[in-house]
């Protein structure tokens, strides 16, 4: 080792440290924990990071399905959903976006990199049935799209099995599910996947804004409609009305 | 066998113990795998109990082939060091290097021709993104400091690397989790987390391995011959602790079901997205800064035959590198929902960052003082030096672009894209190219085949590497300014699709570019291939790992 090391020191903390392994590692760790800790551990505690604001409700059962198959298929690789509060984020996409509308998204799906447009106030912008044409061919509605085609959603049916686990684990973390949610999420799920079912006005009850599916497909309810369910209610759960959007919006 | 003549073979306490939870193991995943929630899940599960038997008889057959004394620490007083995991890593290296460059190149076209997706689930963009990033990242570059950190370590310690089965179960099972995570992409199980895709099955396994890891590394320290611990090592152990740190961070996630292959991770929005960057920036900053620091500070004075040109310069950067590279994950948050002065020290720690880094890379590149000459006649050392360049450049750019000036423009396009290949392809691939060329010769005990080919491959790469970030430059800066153009009645000039339609040129730019450089991964693969044929020197240890000078 003399070859390529010189100058090996004679005394003083650096000495001590390297020439014992454990007061190296205990050295090392102390100094990479306080960056972190610093930054992270607030976020715990502030108003305008952890603030609950009106409308903003825990998923329903179609609209959680929905959000898993968003995640599954890396749609967060090319969609943002962090509006900034630059002017023409504002303008292009709406409103920019509050910590507490992704309070209950476990992950977080803010994305770093937009191939394609952010997604945060997509709710309510096209028709089911345009989402649908979109997923199974972008190129039909939009002919320069680069986003791939998504045919085998329509084809799959949708396995929500498990989907009561998720929320039972989702409240063990926070997410303020009721009882009532729980115990009727199988119901709530069919209610709204299909027009007409009985059980429409509890689900809205339990969940308010919801958009329920519009036509029943031959393969019941597919991945499809999950995920329909969910990019209609992406950013529709806050009023803005009822609050001054000018605050921080950084007008260059 | 004659038997009298040697001691009686006997089972050690570890093979036993090994053999005895894998076959444990074995029975458990096969259970798990017959009431799985998903077929994915059930493949997964039916893997590891695979893999466990198949680790039961390599235990085995180990034991079988073995002697019956454990390997003399020391032959003729040399150290007899340990290089059958290091082998095994440098290979497995370059075939995860190859496949992730070429996902890397399928993707890029998918981007230029969407074509390519086929309308298939397995190879759509969003799940083959995450296998680009992880084979390149975990699988290329984690095995090659596995391979280097074993070697670096055991050399400047003068000790043969501690465990005997230990080392071998870190690299197979560090492979085994590079196999499970990246066909799981495929099959679409993911935890939605950039650079932190696999799920808490896989991620379970990982922090066995790790711990292993870690240990083997410290226990090897600990019986160095040599008073000092050299500074290649300091990085290297920082690499591995600060890892093990931030995975345990941002996987504090609950499985739905011993079942599923779901989990759900505890944190939510604002504060996921921090630990998120929190861990990323820092995957960054000590997986692919910090570990291949520990390569730069053994492989380039070796290479060159002179000492670090700065032991005090090196302190210093070590130091203050790990102490500041933390703080500066919300530099990737710029603008969102996360506060203010989050936002301010992410970006002033990243600026601060820019001092470390650049002292770091004029230790490295000073070390050639007296040597410069050799760049002419060596392209091993060249690319070695070349990535230390490159390492200079990115880590100049990055502070630039954690300006929040700056990001309001660059963040969510190309430019990030590009920003992170100039430090992946030109740093951490050059630096790993740089130090495969002298390790393979070296554990194998073989002549490097051809340094000729070596020069091809650093051409080639080069130009790809040019290619690709002046295209990610022009496409990244053009986005953004199109995003935020007005018309002179005051309307947003450009729709989200025509900024698509302006990036097709330079996409296709970019993936000539990476095919450019998977080109000199695959001329470097024939040049290895050629090596290993060829008969092995007399001794490994006692070959000379440097070319003859150029005429």
């Amino acid at each position: 080792m003399s070859d390529i090391a010189r100058n090996a020191p004679t005394g003083g903390l650096q000495k001590r440290l390297e020439t014992n392994s454990i007061l190296l590692l205990l050295a090392i760790l102390l100094l990479v924990s306080i960056g972190g800790i610093i930054e992270i551990v607030p976020l715990f505690y502030l108003h305008n990071t952890i603030e609950k604001v009106e409308g903003v409700r825990p998923y329903s059962p179609l609209e959680l399905s929905g959000y898993n198959i968003y995640v599954r298929e890396g749609c967060y690789t090319c969609h943002s959903q962090m509006i900034r509060p630059l002017r023409d984020e504002v303008e292009r996409y709406g409103h920019y976006s509050l910590a507490a509308e992704s309070m209950y998204d476990h992950p977080f799906q803010w994305g770093s990199k937009r191939n394609g447009p952010d997604l945060a106030r997509v709710g309510g912008r096209y028709s089911n049935d345009w989402q649908r044409d979109h997923l199974r061919d972008p190129r039909s509605v939009v002919p320069a799209s680069i986003m791939p085609g998504y045919p085998f959603l329509a084809q799959t049916p949708l396995d929500a099995e498990h989907i009561v686990e998720q929320m039972k684990t989702l409240r063990l973390v926070g997410v303020p599910y009721s009882d009532a949610q729980i115990d009727n999420a199988k119901a709530d799920l069919s209610a709204q996947s299909a027009p007409d079912d009985p059980g429409a006005e509890a689900l809205r009850r339990r969940y308010p804004n919801v958009v329920v599916n519009d036509q029943t497909g031959r393969n019941g309810v597919t991945e499809e409609d999950a995920l329909i369910a969910y990019l209609q209610h992406l950013g529709v759960s806050v009023n803005f009305k009822l609050y001054d959007d000018k605050a921080a919006v950084n007008v260059r | 066998m004659a038997p009298n003549d040697a001691p009686a073979k006997s089972v050690t306490f570890s093979e036993a113990a090994m053999t005895l939870l894998f076959i444990a193991f074995a029975a458990f995943a096969g259970f798990v795998a017959s009431r799985a929630h998903t077929p994915a899940y059930a493949f997964h599960a039916a893997l590891f109990a695979l893999g466990s038997i198949v680790a039961v008889f390599a235990l085995l057959k180990r034991y079988e082939l073995r002697d019956a004394e454990a390997p003399a620490p020391f032959i003729d007083g040399r150290p007899n060091y340990n290089y059958g995991p290091i082998r095994f890593c440098a290979l497995a290296a370059l075939f995860w290097g190859v496949a992730g460059f070429a996902v890397g190149l399928y993707i890029a076209l998918e981007l230029a021709f969407p074509a390519f997706n086929l309308d298939l689930p397995w190879i759509n963009f969003g799940r083959l993104r995450p296998l680009h990033t992880s084979a390149v990242i975990f699988a290329f570059g984690g095995n090659v400091l596995l391979a280097t950190s074993f070697y670096v370590v055991q050399r400047t310690c003068r000790t043969r690397l501690a465990g005997d089965l230990a080392p071998w179960f870190v690299v197979l099972g560090y492979n085994f989790f590079i196999l499970i995570a990246g066909t799981g992409y495929l099959l679409g199980v993911t935890r939605g987390h950039e650079y932190a895709e696999p799920e808490w099955y896989a991620i379970l396994w990982l922090v066995v391995v790790w711990v292993v890891y870690l240990i083997v590394f410290l226990a090897t320290l600990a019986k160095r011959e040599e008073p000092h611990i050299y500074v290649a090592n300091w990085f290297f152990l920082a690499f591995i602790v600060t890892v093990a740190v931030l995975v345990l961070g941002n996987n504090t996630e609950i499985p739905i079901s011993v079942f599923s292959p779901r989990s759900v991770i505890v944190w939510a929005g604002v504060q996921d997205a921090m630990i998120q960057w929190w861990y990323g920036h820092n995957a960054v900053g000590f997986f692919l800064t910090a570990g291949f620091l520990g390569i730069m500070y053994y492989f380039v004075p070796k290479r060159a035959e002179r000492p670090i040109y700065s032991y005090r310069l090196s302190i210093v950067h070590f130091w203050a590198l790990i102490f500041l590279y933390i703080w500066a994950g919300p530099h990737h948050l710029h603008y969102t929902a996360l506060p203010d002065w989050a936002q301010t020290l992410g970006m002033t720690f990243s600026i601060m960052l820019w001092m470390p880094s650049w002292g770091g890379m004029i230790n490295g590149l000073m070390t050639l003082s007296g040597a410069w000459d050799r760049l002419r006649t060596d392209p091993v050392l060249r690319m070695l030096v070349v990535s230390v360049a490159f390492y200079g450049m990115s880590t100049f750019e990055g502070p630039l672009m954690s300006v929040k000036a700056v990001n309001a423009l660059s963040h969510y396009t190309d430019w990030g894209i590009g920003h992170v290949h100039s430090g992946s392809l030109g740093w951490v691939g050059f630096v790993s190219f740089g130090a495969l060329y002298c390790l393979i010769p070296w554990v194998f005990g073989r002549k490097l085949y051809s340094l000729k080919l070596v020069d091809w491959h650093f051409w080639i790469a080069t130009i790809g590497i040019v290619f690709y970030i002046s295209a990610m430059w022009v496409a990244g800066i053009m986005q953004g300014l199109m995003w935020r153009a007005y018309t002179p009645q005051g309307f947003l000039e450009y729709s989200f699709i025509e900024t698509t339609e302006a990036l097709h040129p330079e996409y296709v730019i970019r993936a000539a570019g990476g095919g450019l450089f998977l080109i000199g991964a695959l001329i470097m693969v024939y040049n290895i291939y050629k090596t290993l044929r060829a008969p092995a020197a007399a001794s490994a240890t006692e070959f000379s790992p440097l070319p003859a000078p150029a005429q």
